[in-house]
């Protein structure tokens, strides 16, 4: 144990990149995010009976709700059960691993004031919750499209891609409301109502094609629309991926992933010194 | 900004921290601004106020390699936020800060624990966020939990462990490998004696193979029996440096002047 590392040194006059800066303490507290990804998934659960498997039953309720009550109004699709459960997936992804990321960097301040570690592990971390339940949904998922006969083929596992475009997007928007509400913390409330709004805004729950042609103009702005698309091509359309459209997913979310990290590393110090 | 400072004759000998006319400014908004609409009218009307609360304001300080540096003062004077200037966690406004070696901040009541977790888990969770491995962990978990003397709990939630076996846990988390910077804040003042003399001994150890560490405490009678030197602040200000007698002595004159 007598392994010797070079003596740290630390100086607050030296203001390196301080993006780049981020990223490498990022990269060496990993294993602090998976900790703390095992505490979420693990702790939440922990004094109900069902446990983990509430992971897989909540969005499996949700739908058996949303298809009840809307499968008359748009039956005009196929496999609408399976519909509503991809989208619901990928949607609930990304509102609640941004919403849990942003709390905790906004106002789950009180240990980035004790003790120093790189404060975008929490979103990280809310993110690698995410994937992990995500990951779990797939499988009530499977089993529903067995159930109503929508057809499963190979090309289902193309899943991983959209999954991680869509992981960079919500780490993405993260880091920006979360830069924006160490500052203005309403801006995290507005937030949770704009998402509200955001997903009536996305074909989640209806399908594309009911919509008047002006709003689906307006779907060609909205990031979630494509992200949602690109899931559904391989898991509900059993497509490949169409290339044209990874692009523009790839596009939006290196784009918006790059951006949310350099914003919010300018912004680390601020936090702890407003409390 | 950097400083003009001559890198080998400050930072050479037996100084670990170095600490050069810091400032630390916080905002404290002055009256609430309930929404963000309300923010932006009176953003643009001007009437937008922070109030400033320094913390610290030109303090500079010079601590060596093994000692045990004690640090007085009333409710915020400014004790906490030089030990976060120190643990890095907060960055200087004004002057500098240098820390030369690996820093153990050890945090006051369980703070960075989960309740829900097992002992067990919150070992790796709290060591990992002391930026050790995963690994790393796994090697020092038995001597961890022997030095707690938490062997028949570790693996019960931690809601059900009494305070002293959280400090003792959190003391064992953040002390299992010799730092060169220790800081303890009013940490071992919970805990039963016998664990208060426990942990004493490892600090002494601890000091005598080098490590520094930076104590705050209200027991006056702890800093004089244990600190090397002291510091006395006062409202953000250094007013002493030195021999912990005199330090706790002017502090107490201090506080009696003032009622």
């Amino acid at each position: 144990m007598t392994k010797q590392s070079p003596i740290p040194f630390y100086d607050s006059a030296e203001q390196k990149n301080l993006a780049w800066d981020e990223f490498i303490q990022t990269l060496r507290y990993k294993d602090l995010i998976l900790h703390l990804v095992r505490r979420d998934v693990t702790s939440r659960y922990k004094r109900s009976v069902l446990g983990v498997a509430w992971t897989m039953l909540t969005p499996l309720g949700m739908m058996v709700i949303l298809t009840v009550v809307f499968s008359q109004v748009f039956s005009t699709i196929e496999g609408y059960a399976a519909y509503i459960l991809s989208g619901l997936l990928a949607w609930t992804f990304f509102s609640q691993s941004t919403v849990s990321g942003i709390n905790s960097m906004v106002w789950g301040g009180d240990l980035f004031r004790r003790i120093y570690f790189p404060r975008s592990v929490y979103a990280i971390s809310a993110v690698g919750t995410g994937i992990v339940n995500l990951l779990l949904s797939l499988i009530p998922y499977i089993l529903v499209s067995l159930i109503i006969g929508n057809p499963l083929t190979i090309n289902f596992f193309w899943v991983l891609i959209p999954i991680i475009l869509l992981s960079m997007f919500t780490l993405g928007m993260s880091l920006i409301i979360a830069s924006v509400g160490v500052r203005f913390p309403d801006v995290v409330e507005m937030f949770n109502v704009f998402l509200l709004a955001w997903m009536y805004l996305t074909p989640i729950i209806y399908p594309e094609d009911i919509v008047p042609s002006w709003i689906k103009i307006l779907f060609k702005f909205n990031p979630m629309y494509h992200l949602v698309k690109l899931l559904r091509e391989p898991i509900f359309y059993g497509q490949p991926l169409y290339p044209q459209l990874l692009g523009i997913c790839t596009l939006i979310s290196v784009f918006v992933l790059v951006l949310g990290w350099i914003v919010f590393s300018r912004m680390t110090d601020e936090i702890t010194y407003r409390s | 900004m950097k400083l003009p400072i001559d890198l080998n004759s400050d930072m050479g000998g037996d100084t670990v921290i170095g600490i050069e006319n810091a400032s630390v400014r916080y905002f404290v908004p002055r009256e609430h601004v309930p929404t963000l609409k309300e923010y932006a009218i009176r953003f643009l009307q001007r009437r937008i106020h922070n109030d400033e609360f320094w913390a610290l304001k030109g303090v500079s300080l010079r601590i060596n390699r093994g000692e045990i540096f004690g640090l007085i003062g009333s409710n915020g004077a400014g004790k906490s936020t030089l030990l976060k200037l120190v643990a890095r966690v907060l960055r200087p406004v004004e002057g500098r800060v240098w820390v030369k070696g690996k820093v153990a901040p050890l945090l006051a009541m369980g703070a960075g624990f989960h309740m829900e977790l097992s002992g067990r888990e919150n070992v790796f969770l709290n060591g990992t966020m002391l930026g050790y491995s995963e690994n790393h962990m796994r090697e020092r978990f038995q001597s961890i939990v022997a030095f707690a003397e938490l062997q028949d709990f570790i693996d019960a939630p931690m809601r059900t462990y009494s305070s002293g076996m959280v400090a003792r846990l959190g003391f064992a988390v953040a002390t299992h490998q010799k730092p060169d910077i220790l800081i303890v804040d009013e940490a071992l003042a919970v805990g039963d004696s016998a664990f208060q003399i426990k942990s004493m001994n490892r600090i002494r150890e601890f000091q005598r193979s080098g490590t520094t560490t930076l104590y705050v405490s209200h027991g006056m009678g702890e800093i004089e029996k244990t600190c090397d030197r002291a510091a006395w602040l006062d409202h953000g200000h250094l007013r002493f440096v030195g021999d912990p007698t005199e330090a706790v002595d002017q502090y107490l004159n201090r506080k009696k002047a003032d009622l």
